[in-house]
């Protein structure tokens, strides 16, 4: 049974079981394909639509992606001004926790309502979500420099800045780990919702569209382009990760 | 630099510490600061060391502090050594630190002074607690300072790592004011040129004998020495307060 162990082995057995599942409960319970089709239906659909899905899931990763780089981006240059700066800390700070108590999906509507139904208002929509998350583990991760390195650092007359780069910055890549893996899950979720407040492109564009036309099976192929699109950035995501543990553990 | 001189009384938020004090540090000689755990003498080193807490001496450190930052390094227990960097960034962290450009030749020249010669691109975890400390003790010299602050450098490695570790440290911070603080009788015997017994009433000189140092743990004068310190620390009971 050693071929079991195999990790793409297990994977497919695991699928084909979750498939099969599927298929039993769609005989099993006669629900109407219309309800719930089964994976034969969606697989042909997958099939048909391709060059559709394509298109639409083109335009979803882009604003995925072009948000995920600038939320990150804008929240790592936030954390890093917050730990230079205690002016910054303290018109910041009390922001940044009100902040993260407001719902920020519940802002799509009004940003559909700025930005239009184009590209921009879902980029912003990530960039906000992941924002938060992204912001406030980094900037944990800067201000717990264990006390023996900042003595370390007052002794040998650190400049704030090199202390922020040299000691700080190296210490709170974990915790900046964390907020990425955060933002990786969140930012997926993110641009659905904007595509779903408004828009006229995108996955969730099409789903809403496809199940206003009863094409179920089309909405089905849909989410499964989707989440194959969330996989496949969690799995960058983890190899970047583990790329960087071993240099560091080296 | 001359004599490093620190007078007062030791305060620790509002109690005292250590009272009474009147201790003088010499140039290019071991002064050791001797005393049972939690008797204050972390709180001096950071004290020395220009380092934050919560002590405040009533008393004099060298014309109040001002002439010493800069000219203080440190080496404590804990190595503080960056688990992200490899010997030499450890060894010159201090340049980078203050913007200056780092002597990587000296560093490796250090490196292979304090016996890493070719371990040089390691990191912290892949190295032994000795040799740890064989980087601390580099990095301290990287830093060429006047004063040298020991905090009980050697008291987390094996008996007989802690012998060689002195040896070397002796031989290498030959010339330097170096203040030792440890709690081992045999270490202050060993290294210093004239040692304190630190009690909350104050310090009071021991007597040494009269050989150079690092002093053979063989002899029978050091032996001696150590019986007698041990006995006269057994005789002085258990700290109880904290600090």
């Amino acid at each position: 049974m050693r071929w079991l162990n195999t990790p793409i082995l297990r994977a497919l057995l695991a699928l084909g079981f979750a498939l099969g599942v599927w298929q039993v409960v769609v005989w099993a319970s006669g629900v109407p394909h219309f309800i719930l089709p089964g994976p034969g239906r969606v697989g042909a659909s997958l099939w048909a639509n391709a060059p559709l899905l394509w298109e639409h899931a083109r335009f979803t990763a882009v604003n995925l992606g072009i948000g995920l780089v600038a939320g990150v981006a804008l929240g790592v240059a936030t954390a890093l001004n917050l730990a230079l700066s205690p002016g910054a800390r303290l018109l910041l700070r009390p922001m940044l926790i009100f902040a993260q108590a407001v719902p920020v999906f519940a802002l799509a509507p009004i940003l559909t309502l700025w930005l239009g139904y184009g590209a921009a208002s879902k980029i912003v929509i990530v960039m906000l979500v992941i924002y938060f998350p992204v912001t406030s583990a980094f900037f944990d991760g800067l201000m717990r420099l264990p006390a023996p390195l900042a003595d370390l650092a007052q002794m040998m007359r650190a400049t704030p800045l090199r202390r922020l780069f040299l000691l700080q910055l190296p210490n709170a890549l974990p915790a900046l780990a964390s907020g990425l893996r955060l933002a990786v899950v969140y930012a997926p979720f993110a641009v659905v919702i904007g595509e779903w407040v408004g828009s006229s492109r995108g996955l969730g564009y099409l789903m809403l569209m496809a199940n206003g036309r009863g094409q179920t099976d089309l909405m089905f192929a849909a989410l499964l382009v989707l989440a194959a699109q969330s996989l496949i950035l969690f799995a960058l995501f983890e190899a970047l990760a583990r790329g960087r543990t071993e240099q560091a553990g080296r | 630099m001359s004599t490093l001189r620190l007078s007062g009384d030791l305060w620790m938020g509002d109690a005292p510490l250590i009272r009474n004090l009147a201790l003088e540090f010499p140039a290019a000689r071991w002064s050791c600061l001797l005393g049972r755990s939690g008797v204050g003498k972390s709180t001096l080193a950071r004290l020395i060391a220009g380092l934050p807490g919560p002590y405040r001496l009533e008393g004099e450190l060298a014309g109040n502090g001002r002439a010493l930052a800069g000219h203080v390094a440190m080496m404590a227990q804990d190595a503080q050594l960056l688990p992200w960097a490899d010997c030499v960034q450890n060894v010159t962290i201090g340049a980078r630190l203050r913007g200056a450009r780092p002597d990587l030749a000296r560093a490796r020249a250090l490196l292979a002074q304090v016996g890493l010669a070719g371990l040089e691109g390691r990191r912290p975890a892949a190295l032994s607690g000795g040799q740890r400390q064989r980087v601390a003790l580099a990095r301290v010299l990287m830093e060429d300072c006047p004063i040298v602050v020991l905090d009980e450098p050697f008291s987390a490695l094996d008996t007989v790592t802690r012998l060689a570790m002195q040896d070397l440290a002796a031989k290498l911070l030959q010339g330097r004011c170096v203040i030792l603080i440890t709690h081992d009788p045999l270490e202050a015997i060993r290294l210093s040129d004239h040692a304190y017994l630190l009690g909350p009433l104050g310090a009071e000189s021991l007597a040494l004998p009269a050989s150079p140092t690092p002093r053979d743990f063989t002899a029978p004068e050091t032996l001696a020495a150590q019986a007698q310190l041990l006995a006269r620390l057994h005789s002085l009971g258990p700290v109880l307060c904290a600090g």
